[in-house]
């Protein structure tokens, strides 16, 4: 048998991984077994913690947890779109990177120049998910490759820019989203702006997924591409769209993370492996159909709670990456066995 | 169809007996990239020593290429290979210590490392359903971990007569190229001339048709993620052997994983499986090494290399995805 034999029958199969579509009954069973183990395993680490932090379990802390954890969880919560639709977007680490970069190199310090950068950075995070959103349904490139060609043109360009070294300054009225917070407040002390940019956009992610037309939309395209089309879904349009949250998350991931953490070339290193490790803990399934804009974020938020979890207990830093793997492997085998079990 | 890439195709048609067709046109662009750069750099292009030198660049990333084929081509993909690179490479380095007495002891540890991850691998996907690409990411993260949890620096060494194997030729063939050739060679029978070759395209295909027909389509993808993780352990070998002595950092810093996966799809394998050969990855890796020589002799910034590499994956994706639709419209 040779290769071309088989290639008339594989051109119009979707790029990603294809889960067969399900019955209505197995997706609602689904949903219920999706949604509950996430929130039950964030609990046990959070209690977890409350146990071992020798400060004991105050609400600062779990707030200073929450603030360390928004940008992960803003880019689940865009992430989640781009996997519901049946894609993937690698290209959200280095667009965090280039973000981060590209403020310091826009403003110089300038605080007057703060807003028109982050309005430029917003502009191009829109125009850097429509690129990916375009190039995968219309070039017909697996998002796979698409994002990740996307993630060494960024990365290629930030370091040309850069000359392997970042310069510039970021103005504090820049950093203060990631930074700061509203004074005084009862009971929780400081509120960061962190945690107030995550709700409102969270709130909006929510949304958009789960009330909106557009959202039951990106389920139909994720669930079946061909029946939603056949229905009358642009499809091509809404996983546009799909890249193009995703990657205005990551833009605005990218602030918060200049916020607290600073200059640096590697700065989203790493974030997209997060971001999917998340929103599959989440219980979302990757080939499209199933998630959920909160279960996500709630995945992102466990990923950071398990980090801080293994700091609490003096474990070496690095098998935070171990701890990672074993977690997503679990996840997704649990709810593929739970799926089948159920079916 | 009249598409450059029909028109390519057509032109590439000759080659159909020997490879398979999606990844003829791979060899009309190296052909073509190979006349754009010695119109560019000179005749020093094409001296005996500049090929040498792109084709040796090649080895490392060839041979795990050649396995994420067969990966690819059943329908899966492998992204623990860099983790698996540097794995073997301080592995073996650290049993090695400069004993050429330990060589073989250390070879063949890692040689069953690498079929433990792989058959982790291969069991991951098939018997707990766990997609392929989250189970790889997380065994390459369990590797990561346990790895630079244990050593952070170069550890051990290798012996001279090991170090043979990156530096040292046969008449005027390096051992290198021959290895490089020797994992093509086998790759290449083994998808053609062999049962388990036709069932790999045959699963890569369509699983449950091939399952329906009587093919053992777990212990198929299994099987391939066996040859893969060798492929990688190769590679970790070779490079321990130039490198003198194994540090955590050198399968990562190749980006073993992702370039390995680039390679293949730009030497015209379908990421979706089915389709495609080792030949074209081997057109594909050039390519890539080829991009990288022309770079440094015109010396281009580095970073440029990124930004065109980025470019030409999803291009050369582009091409054959739109070429194929046109053939089958």
């Amino acid at each position: 048998m040779s290769a071309s034999t088989t290639a008339p029958s594989q051109a119009d199969v979707p790029e990603t991984p294809v889960v067969k579509p399900s019955s209505r009954a197995r997706r609602a069973g689904r949903e219920l077994l999706g949604s509950a183990p996430i929130f039950l395993i964030l609990l046990v680490v959070l209690v977890a913690i409350a146990v071992r932090n020798p400060q004991g379990a105050s609400p600062e802390y779990y707030l200073a947890l929450l603030k360390r954890a928004a940008p992960l969880m803003l880019l689940a919560a865009g992430q989640i779109f781009v996997i519901v639709s049946g894609e993937f977007d690698l290209s959200v680490g280095a667009l965090i990177t280039a973000v981060v970069v590209g403020a310091a190199v826009i403003t110089d310090g300038d605080p007057s120049l703060s807003y028109p950068a982050i309005g430029g950075l917003l502009v191009a995070g829109v125009a850097v998910g429509a690129i990916n959103g375009v190039a995968t349904t219309r070039l017909r490139v697996p998002s796979f490759l698409v994002t990740l060609g996307m993630a060494l043109v960024i990365s290629g360009g930030v370091l040309y820019n850069t000359g392997g070294a970042p310069s510039g300054t970021l103005p504090q009225n820049l950093r203060f989203f990631g930074r700061e917070g509203i004074e005084g407040v009862p009971v929780i002390g400081e509120l960061p702006y962190s945690v107030i940019v995550l709700v409102v956009l969270g709130s909006v992610c929510f949304w958009l997924m789960h009330r909106t037309n557009f959202g039951r939309q990106i389920f139909a395209v994720g669930g079946n591409a061909r029946a939603a089309a056949l229905s009358g879904t642009r499809v091509h349009a809404v996983k546009t769209l799909a890249f193009v949250i995703s990657a205005v998350s990551a833009v605005v991931a990218g602030i918060l993370v200049a916020g607290f953490g600073g200059l640096s070339n590697d700065a989203g290193a790493g974030y997209e492996f997060q971001a999917i490790s998340a929103v599959v803990l989440g219980g979302a399934v990757l080939g499209g159909g199933r998630g959920s804009v909160l279960t996500a974020m709630a995945g992102a938020l466990t990923l950071e709670a398990l980090f801080t979890l293994l700091n609490l207990l003096r474990l070496p830093v690095e098998l935070r990456f171990t701890v990672q793997g074993v977690i997503i492997i679990a996840a997704v085998a649990y709810a593929s066995v739970r799926l089948r079990a159920s079916a | 169809m009249t598409t450059p890439a029909n028109t390519l195709r057509r032109f590439a048609g000759t080659g159909r007996g020997l490879v398979a067709d999606s990844s003829a046109l791979v060899f009309v662009v190296l052909g073509l990239l190979v006349a754009g750069s010695w119109a560019l750099v000179g005749p020093s292009f094409l001296s005996y020593e500049n090929i040498l030198s792109i084709v040796q660049r090649s080895v490392a990333l060839g041979i795990v290429a050649a396995g994420q084929t067969i990966v690819i081509l059943v329908g899966s993909l492998d992204l623990s290979v860099a983790y698996l690179v540097s794995v073997t490479a301080v592995i073996a380095s650290a049993i090695m210590q400069g004993d050429p007495a330990l060589m073989l002891p250390a070879v063949a540890v890692c040689l069953a490392i690498g079929v433990i991850v792989g058959l982790t691998n291969g069991l991951i996907i098939t018997k707990l359903r766990v997609n392929a690409f989250i189970a790889t990411l997380g065994v390459a993260l369990i590797l990561r971990g346990v790895l630079n949890a244990s050593v952070d620096n170069f550890t051990g060494s290798v012996p001279i007569e090991f170090q043979a194997l990156a530096y040292a030729s046969l008449g005027p063939v390096p051992y290198s190229i021959m290895l490089l050739a020797g994992v093509f060679a086998a790759g290449w029978f083994l998808l053609r001339y062999t049962r388990l070759g036709h069932h790999i395209y045959a699963v890569g295909g369509d699983e449950e048709t091939a399952r329906l027909s009587g093919i053992r389509s777990h212990r198929i993808i299994i099987t391939s993620h066996v040859i893969v993780s060798l492929t990688a352990v190769l590679t970790g070998l070779f490079i321990v052997s130039r490198l003198r002595a194994g540090a955590p950092w050198v399968g990562p810093d190749g980006a073993y994983d992702l370039e390995s996966i680039a390679a293949v799809v730009v030497g015209g394998t379908a990421l979706a499986g089915g389709r495609g050969g080792v030949l074209g990855t081997l057109a594909g890796v050039f390519i890539l090494a080829l991009l990288d020589n022309v770079f440094n002799q015109l010396q281009v910034n580095p970073f440029i290399k990124d930004i065109v590499r980025g470019v030409i994956i999803v291009g050369a994706v582009a091409i054959y995805a739109l070429g194929s639709r046109r053939r089958d419209g």
